[in-house]
């Protein structure tokens, strides 16, 4: 599956040939083999593992895998959480020229099952017990699955079936072969061309089968080093690997750049410890979902509601400061010597505490990326004092095309390019890519990379627009601006993440395309709402109880009015419903990363969909569940259906 | 199921052993021998004597009459600490944790047979007391993994569910390095979901440390599913003993707890 063209080379003509992951590894090893490349929390102790420990370990799995038959160009899957062992598997891989292919750990066996038939795997590492269960089940059907190696042995001791080995024993075997012949080691290290494909990334699939999406070393590392070039990060930096390792993201923060910039890469004990966890690492770059850092907002303030008096009051006075300050700075105007000096007592008495209680006392680079922050959020951790700024790519461009520079971010932007990426916009408005970064073609798929690839140029999807300063904005999917009957233009998505700004709010679908009117399918926070209950006296049961509460409607009722005093009067949300559950990737209504699949919930929720637009106030619904043992049930609620008040009041402002 | 890898091996046996409080006999003449590596239910209805026969066995109430004896030594006249430090460990009914520490440290204590505090060395905290502490923490934090207790490591007990603390209770037992493991209604006051965890704990502690267990229990469900054999009490008395099945199902048995006309009458 490699072609070793010399004219075939991309943009970055200058590449050296030997450069790739495993040379720049192989690279860390020599010049800085004592310094720490990971850390995992083992027995609630942090182990290390240094540059040369790394090395030898990823010798060691390749010369391992080597003996169990993986081959060139062969796909191996890779599912489980972030372990040291499904990284060193993936080197390890990566050093036979054979291509690690992640899996979301909560993937469904079907379409595991998928990814194995498309890509014709035949050896598998896997984290733990569940997910060699997963395989076991599923080599059944995909007979080809010769090996499923596993790293934590937990109730995998006994007897094993056959084709079934621990991560160790592959290590192990690949040593002993490293001692019987002295040059294995060396050949190893020169094996990989830049031109390989070094991983085999998924989208996450909003419409149909996902796309497996091979990335090469030349574009992995072009990404890292232009990012670095800018300042996106340092090297040295203390990093947490957190996010899936089946995400373009966690690849390039925890392999790419980990490799070229030498990060230290700290590994949770288990992903309920992750907050713990993140306090004791104090990471210098911190990347999380706008939802994630949403989350965290949430949770100071409702730490905040909770604690005693004093501190409150602290938290009122100094927290709108800081943000007024950070308004106007992003506004260009430099605070004053007062305000400066003010500033410092709340870094004293209320910003550094907050930040040190969410471990992030030590994050000089913060980023967030993936669909648009709300500015309550991004105006909180920036007055915080956390230089939190917006990055944008996608995995076809290893996720790294642009991103806001330090003195220059804008709050509806999502900044400047890198050096080496060019970026413009089409005549119909999406936004295209072209750099060294960018991939080469979907794997089997030429009718797809055809699409989305013309004469270099990655067709991105996104509508957007460049700004004058070279500032690019994103404003949704091209594919998702839709119409109202009246021939409205609108993108549901943008008013969406307006609408879960608010921190009511978890999902919403904005359903209208094609309708005279909008309207809004509600999943309420269950924490913040359920928070906001106890405080208001609200007495409730389960989630589906909270949601139907009049009080918890008329709080919807004014999210929604506010956020309507956004938009232009033709595309204001009319009508609304609560629904009594949130929308669940088990459902197949949102994808693993939570973005919306509007077929499926429109399908699910027709009924409740007929109503609002029937007029009723009320509607009898039958929602289709799926357990988590994959069963699945009909669950019949009574849903109110309300009006959203009238904005008037509010917009004498506007 | 795994209760049934018993060998015929006795470790835990008692002969004729009966207890009188005051005018009261908690226990007659009950004999009853647990196999080494079996799940061994102890089941009967309240106030049969159950706990009475355990703290018989741990030294807290001796018998006035019988033998215990465990791994070929009696155990009659040993005092309780000593039952702990001779391999036998006990979880108590009621969650009898120190409620203000936290979950680590009150797993810590389960060690403290094996401690030898000094005044000295804790003192200045020499390297002895810290290679010390260091191995208990290492054994403490093998049992937080087994027991999948990490995210609560550092919580305080009385801010964790009930489910937890039963878990945590668990684990302070095995934190003394038992052989035998004695669990007194593991499973009281906790709903489906928590029962299904604690099950496959106790079998999965069962099977990684060579475990033999002695499980007192109302839930017959998991009595049925996880025991080898079992002993019925009532009123101080041995109902019946043998294979799980049959002795739930022993007529006594049933009326015992159900109520109805007893085969006596």
């Amino acid at each position: 599956m490699t072609n070793e063209h010399p004219g075939a080379r991309g943009p970055d003509a200058d590449r050296r040939d030997g450069d790739h992951l495993i040379a720049v590894l192989a690279g860390n090893a020599s010049a800085h083999g004592e310094a720490v490349a990971m850390r995992e929390r083992d027995r609630g102790i942090w182990q290390e593992y240094r540059w040369g420990e790394y090395l030898d370990q990823v010798l060691g799995a390749a010369a391992g895998l080597e003996a169990l038959g993986v081959a060139p160009g062969d796909n191996v899957l890779v599912v489980g959480d972030n372990r040291p062992a499904l990284y060193f598997g993936m080197l390890g891989a990566i050093a036979l020229r054979a291509v690690p292919s992640p899996a979301y750990p909560d993937t469904t066996p079907d379409e595991i099952f998928g990814q194995l038939d498309r890509e014709g795997v035949r050896c598998a590492i896997a984290e733990d017990q569940e997910q060699v269960d997963k395989l076991l089940d599923l080599r059944e059907r995909h007979p080809a699955l010769e090996w499923i190696i596993y790293d934590d042995p937990r109730g995998l001791t006994g007897s094993v079936p056959e084709g079934v080995i621990a991560f160790t024993e592959v290590v192990r075997r690949g040593r002993e072969r490293l001692r019987e012949n002295p040059g294995l080691r060396d050949e190893l290290l020169q094996r990989p061309r830049a031109d390989d494909v070094a991983v085999l990334l998924h989208s996450s699939g909003t419409t149909g089968a996902p796309k497996a999406i091979p990335l090469k070393h030349r574009h992995v590392l072009f990404a890292v080093r232009n990012a670095a070039a800018a300042g996106y990060f340092r090297p040295g930096e203390t990093h947490m690997a957190y996010m899936p390792i089946a995400w373009v993201g966690d690849f390039i923060f925890s392999i790419g750049a980990a490799l070229v910039l030498r990060f230290s890469v700290n590994i949770p004990e288990n992903q309920e410890t992750v907050q713990h966890d993140l306090r004791e690492i104090a990471p210098t770059v911190y990347f999380t979902s706008p939802r994630a850092w949403s989350a965290m907002l949430t949770r100071v303030q409702v730490g905040i509601e909770e604690s005693s008096p004093f501190k409150r009051r602290l938290f009122q006075h100094f927290m709108p400061f800081a943000i007024r300050l950070e308004r106007r700075r992003l506004q260009g105007v430099q605070p004053g010597l007062a305000s400066r000096l003010w500033r410092g007592l709340g870094e004293i008495l209320i910003y550094g505490p907050i930040k040190d209680q969410l471990g992030l006392a030590r994050a000089r680079r913060s980023y967030t990326a993936g669909e648009a922050i709300g500015e309550e959020v991004f105006l909180f951790f920036r007055a915080l004092g956390l230089d939190l700024r917006q990055f944008y790519g996608q995995t076809e461009n290893c996720a790294l095309c642009a991103a806001q520079e330090p003195g220059t971010v804008k709050l509806h932007t999502v900044g400047v390019p890198f050096p080496g990426v060019e970026v413009r916009v089409s005549d119909s408005g999406e936004i295209l890519v072209r750099g060294g970064n960018v991939f080469d073609g979907y794997y089997r798929n030429p009718k797809a990379t055809a699409e989305v690839l013309q004469d270099g140029w990655l067709h991105t999807g996104d509508a957007g627009h460049l700004e004058d300063d070279g500032q690019l904005v994103v404003l949704g999917r091209v594919s998702e601006v839709v119409h109202t009957r009246g021939g409205q233009r609108f993108i549901p998505t943008y008013i969406e993440n307006h609408l879960k700004f608010s921190q009511y709010v978890k999902d919403v679908c904005v359903i209208g395309a094609g309708r005279e009117h909008l309207s809004a399918l509600v999943a309420i926070d269950w924490d913040a709402v359920g928070h906001w209950a106890q405080e208001h006296g609200v007495a409730y049961t389960s989630f589906a109880d909270l949601s139907q509460k009049s009080e918890v409607y008329s709080l919807i009722g004014e999210v929604i009015g506010h956020v309507n005093t956004l938009l232009p009067e033709a595309v204001r949300i009319r009508r609304y419903v609560n629904l009594h559950k949130e929308f669940d990737p088990d459902d197949g209504e949102v994808t693993r990363t939570r973005k919306l699949r509007r077929g499926v919930i429109e399908e699910h929720y027709r009924d409740i969909i007929d109503a609002v637009y029937a007029g009723l106030d009320a509607v009898e619904s039958e929602a289709q569940i799926t357990y988590e043992t994959g069963a699945s049930g009909v669950l019949k609620r009574h849903l109110a259906i309300r009006d959203v008040p009238s904005a008037a009041g509010r917009e004498v402002a506007a | 199921m795994s209760g049934a890898a018993g060998s015929n091996e006795g470790v835990l046996s008692l002969k004729h052993v009966s207890r009188w409080f005051g005018g009261v006999q908690a226990l007659a003449d009950v004999s009853m021998d647990v196999r080494k590596g079996e799940i061994y239910g102890l089941i009967g209805p309240n106030g049969a004597g159950k706990t009475t026969l355990i703290n018989a066995i741990t030294g807290f109430y001796p018998p006035q009459e019988g033998t215990i004896s465990f791994e070929g030594r009696s155990l009659n006249k040993v005092h309780p600490h000593r039952v702990a430090r001779g391999g036998i460990a006990r979880t108590f009914q009621n969650v009898a944790l120190f409620k203000g520490m936290s979950v680590l440290d009150n797993i810590l204590l389960g060690r403290h047979i094996f401690m030898r505090p000094s005044a000295l060395a804790s003192l200045f905290y020499w390297w002895w007391a810290q290679k010390e502490e260091i191995t208990h923490r290492y054994k403490a934090e093998e049992i937080i993994d087994l027991l999948q207790l990490e995210s609560v490591r550092d919580e305080p007990v009385e801010v964790i569910p009930l489910g937890l603390q039963k878990r945590v209770e668990l684990a302070r037992a095995l934190a003394a390095e038992p052989r035998m493991l004695i669990l007194d209604e593991p499973m009281a006051g906790m709903n489906q979901e928590e029962k299904e965890y604690i099950v496959r704990f106790i079998l999965d502690a069962q099977e990684a440390l060579d475990l033999t267990i002695l499980l007192i229990e109302h839930h017959m469900d998991v009595v049925t599913a996880i025991c080898s054999r079992a002993l019925v009490l009532n009123n101080g008395r041995v109902v019946t003993e043998g294979p799980v099945d049959e002795a739930v199902n022993h007529p006594d048995v049933v009326s015992a707890y159900i109520g109805g006309v007893s085969n006596d009458e």
